[in-house]
């Protein structure tokens, strides 16, 4: 008792940490830090840098205004990486929806064996992406027409003749499929699990509603199950898009952007400018355009988050 | 051992008022139960108590000492929640030991005292199993268990017998009351059950909207209820009440019987009664009806097992009441009013 | 036989799926094991089968990968920068995940969100500033420019699955810890830590499994080979002007394989993740 009498004035300073207005904030600073230093700022810094001269190695610039800009509206290669990040991303996304909307489907209704399918299905999208395009790589004999195993099966089927090789990587329009061939490849899995996610979430007492009130099956699909899906396919849409537009992973290693640069996209100009050819500012102005395209998935995701609030 | 008590004790969630307004005082030693709908604010106010939820405004008194400031680990107090909230990683043993840990007594201590408790509830033989091997009853027994083994001042219940079935309700009532007195320790038990508030209760208090609408014994709150809340929430079928002019009348279904069963000198006030359903419960007939004249709200009458005169749906019947047993309303404000006739 | 004509569709229709996605794993598996004329033979003869084993297998190019590449060094930078980045995550987002979801009220929601939406901030916008910041502190081509930099996609994915987890877990039993004589923090400690071990896991897993994919920073912050990842080294050291095929498909299979089954344990806790609160009905 005695002792309770003396804690009493004290109090202030000693349960300082109990106060959940301090400890709150508190607990999440390190996290806000770290954001803020080492995402908030880099992307401002970004956006610095495409208005300077900046290069590799010397760390004074200079502002130059928009002549980074005029530089790249200028530059041919930069309308061809433009295009050719829209053509893979939106490309290999409608396969990827299309193939994962069936496979989700067939995966839905458990059956012998199902885990290991499950497990076989994924390995595309967690095995290291820079290890497996090398892989693709040695099936495709990008590097070496003459190895390729798609050539000899396409050779065995028929389907080439004896003389007829597909360079893979030596000429544009095969290099540009086999970019998205391996993107589908990458992304299908994630699409699926994910739209996997949302049909199994699906209370089933909604769909059996459904079918004791006289829904037939396509009717549930487009009035229930279609409906209540949307969130998650945006999400698995929004990803997707993130995903593609920004990796440079495949093209790098599969093409370098050849032949002739024809395979460019923003994220590996960028990083052949401003890495490679040391030209920051260049590639930070290249990297920049790669932003309208996070704000708006950005908008579509906050979008998406306050109507699941809501419901 | 301890007073508990708040003044003026508020706590708005952004416009929502859970608590308004409330002064209370737990004497040492009593159980006190708040009594309550859900959504009255009485385990908001309970959560203030023991610290878990910082007052808008108002001041919390344990011991004679304000608590406001201090966190629930300095409040001596001890509390059992609705879920229980065993740690479903520890034992039954190191679920007790917890808060003797927390002040860092020696393992010899800790073991004595734990023994001491599981003795007390009766689950020695259940120490070394963790929460889900045990059944309804003897995680309750756990939890109070836990809460007094450090022989707090206070002891916050929260609704802990709501999660019995119903058939263990009696049983665990009956234990927690004897219990309670053995131990004497000061009690504020929160539930929705007016039978529980009734069986347990020293004193209740009944909340309502964030405030306390009347404290009293359990007698005072049946039979004298503050008011027109108090006596519909109170009671089982509520009590009946009838608009007469600025007045409501108030009486309770089992006052309200057939005018032969009285004898002939009592002073009565009479109705004619219409009869729409008749309930048989077993123990009890219940009539629903209403009554002849003006006024047409519904009126139910409880007749016991020993009133065997026979009663038709669909005819009117000469009921009465003892004049004792009317209660009179403020039409306006709900208020209790003098008696007038 | 009606048993085998209504589950016939759908196991071919899986069986496709599952040889396009298997197949460039089966290949560098086979790869692997053969030996180099069978390998390397040119592929217009049509009698040479690639998918069988025309040679008997061989362990030769396991052999070659581990005693002459520096694969066994990029085994151990991988594993000492994930070890690294792992405790910075943990450290980093258990008091922030917690915070988001029991102290910081309305607006911790908010902010949850504000969190995660970093996370699709992707690399590609920020190498080119990062090699600056890495450069100005001095930490080119070491190590520590990855250890500092991949929790930047660690924290915020990481933060916003604690939040999902310690909001599954019943206030109750913290608010029963305090009531029985522990601080917050204790609390957090005793009760809330050790039931949320699977999501710890959770974290621990997907910063590791992460520090095992990442390409892009590695490649710009990295140009020693003895301080390269797998992912980076695999691709850019061990190919050399001539492909040397079989070391190369070996250490693909023996980094891609781990890392897949330890994702794979973890895979619905990471799409809860992903779908966030789009899926929670």
């Amino acid at each position: 008792m005695v002792e309770a009498a003396r804690e009493i004035p004290r109090a202030r300073y000693r349960y300082l940490l109990d106060r959940e207005r301090l400890l709150g904030p508190l607990l999440i600073s390190p996290a806000i830090g770290y954001i803020v230093l080492l995402i908030g700022l880099p992307l401002l810094l970004a956006i610095y840098l495409s208005f300077t001269n900046a290069i590799s190695g010397q760390l004074s610039a200079q502002f130059v205004g928009l002549k980074n800009f005029q530089t790249i509206l200028a530059d041919p290669l930069f309308f061809q990486a433009l295009k050719n990040t829209f053509i893979f991303t939106s490309i290999s996304m409608l396969i990827v929806l299309i193939l994962a909307k069936i496979l989700a489907l067939a995966l839905l209704k458990s059956f012998p064996g199902r885990p290991i399918v499950r497990f076989l299905i994924l390995l595309p999208w967690v095995a290291p992406i820079s290890l497996t395009t090398l892989s693709w790589d040695w099936v495709l004999g990008a590097s070496n027409a003459t190895l390729s195993t798609v050539n000899w099966t396409l050779r065995a089927v028929g389907i080439l003749g004896p003389q007829d090789w597909i360079w893979w990587t030596s000429y544009t329009t095969p290099a540009m499929a086999a970019i998205i061939l391996i993107h589908v490849w990458r992304m299908l899995p994630f699409a699926t699990i994910i739209l996997l996610a949302g049909l199994t979430s699906i209370p089933q007492e909604i769909q059996d509603a459904a079918v004791v009130d006289g829904a037939g099956f396509w009717r549930r699909f487009f009035e229930i199950i279609l409906p209540l899906m949307l969130p998650i396919v945006a999400v698995a849409v929004l990803f997707g898009i993130i995903f593609t537009a920004t990796d440079m992973t495949v093209v790098y290693i599969l093409t370098r952007g050849g032949p002739y640069n024809s395979t460019h996209v923003l994220a590996s100009l960028a990083w052949q400018r401003g890495i490679f050819g040391g030209q920051l500012g260049q590639g930070a102005a290249i990297a920049i355009f790669l932003f309208p395209l996070l704000l708006i998935v950005a908008f579509f995701m906050l979008r998406l988050a306050r109507r699941t609030e809501v419901t | 051992m301890a007073i508990v008590e708040v003044r003026d004790l508020k706590k708005y969630f952004g416009k929502v008022r859970a608590v308004d307004g409330v002064d209370l005082t737990v004497q040492d030693g009593e159980f006190l139960v708040l009594l309550g709908p859900s959504g009255s604010g009485k385990t908001t106010l309970m959560r203030m108590i023991a610290g878990l939820e910082q007052p808008t405004a108002g001041q919390i008194f344990i011991d004679r000492h304000v608590v406001n400031d201090l966190p629930p680990r300095a409040r001596k107090i001890a509390m059992v929640f609705q879920s229980y909230a065993l740690y479903p990683h520890k034992t039954a043993f190191a679920n007790i030991a917890f808060p003797l840990k927390a002040q860092g007594l020696r393992w010899e201590e800790i073991r004595e005292r734990v023994e001491w408790a599981a003795k007390l509830l009766g689950i020695a033989h259940l120490l070394d199993r963790r929460p889900r091997e045990l059944s309804g009853g003897e995680r309750q027994r756990v939890a109070l268990a836990r809460a007094i083994v450090r022989e707090p001042s206070v002891f916050l219940l929260d609704e802990p017998l709501s999660n019995l079935d119903a058939k263990l309700r009696h049983a665990a009532r009956d234990e927690l009351k004897r219990f309670q007195r053995n131990i004497g320790t000061t009690t504020i038990y929160v539930t929705h059950d007016q039978i529980e508030a009734m069986g347990l209760g020293d004193r209740i208090a009944i909340m309502n909207e964030g405030k306390v609408r009347q404290i009293g014994t359990p007698y005072e709150v049946y039979h004298e209820p503050a008011d027109t809340f108090v006596a519909t929430f109170v009671g089982t079928p509520p009590m009946n009440l009838i608009a007469r002019a600025e007045r409501l009348i108030g009486f309770r279904p089992e006052s309200f019987l057939p005018k032969e069963i009285y004898n002939a000198h009592e002073d009565l006030v009479s109705f004619s009664f219409h009869v729409r359903r008749v309930e048989h419960l077993g123990s009890d007939r219940l009539l629903y009806g209403q009554l002849a004249g003006k006024d047409d709200s519904p009126v139910i009458a409880k007749l016991p097992l020993t009133v065997s005169i026979p009663i038709q749906e669909g005819r009117s019947y000469e009921f009465a009441v003892r004049c004792g047993d009317l209660k009179f309303f403020s039409r306006e404000s709900g208020w209790r009013t003098e008696p007038e006739f | 036989m009606r048993w085998l004509r209504s589950w016939l569709p759908l196991y071919a229709l899986i069986f496709l799926f599952v040889a396009f996605a298997v197949f460039p794993f089966y290949w560098m598996t086979i790869t692997t094991f053969k030996q180099d004329e069978d390998l390397f033979h040119v592929a217009t003869d049509p009698k040479h089968n690639p998918y069988l084993f025309n040679l008997p297998p061989t362990l030769n190019h396991l052999k070659q990968l581990i005693f002459e590449t520096p694969y066994a060094t990029f085994l151990r930078n991988t594993i000492l920068v994930g070890l690294l980045v792992v405790a910075i995550t943990l450290l980093v987002t258990v008091p922030a995940g917690y915070s988001l979801a029991r102290l910081t009220g309305q607006w911790g929601e908010k902010l949850g969100i504000g969190i995660f939406l970093t996370y699709l901030v992707p690399p590609t916008l920020l190498f080119i500033p990062l090699a600056r910041l890495v450069s100005l502190l001095g930490l080119s081509d070491t190590l520590w420019s990855l250890v500092l930099i991949y929790p930047t996609f660690t924290i915020p994915f990481c933060t916003w699955l604690l939040m999902g987890f310690f909001k599954s877990i019943p206030k109750d039993i913290e608010e029963q810890a305090l009531i029985d004589g522990y601080s917050r923090l204790g609390a957090i400690l005793k009760t809330v830590l050790p039931l949320s071990l699977p999501g710890l896991l959770t974290v621990v897993i997907f910063s590791f499994t992460l520090v095992m994919q990442e390409f892009v920073y590695a490649l710009t912050f990295i140009n020693a080979v003895g301080k390269m990842t797998i992912s980076l080294g695999v691709p850019i050291a061990l190919v050399h002007d001539v492909y040397r095929w079989g070391p190369l498909m070996a250490a693909v299979l023996l980094s891609s394989i781990p890392v897949a089954i330890l994702y794979n344990l973890f895979l619905d806790r990471f799409i809860a993740g992903f779908t966030g609160g789009a899926v929670k009905g």
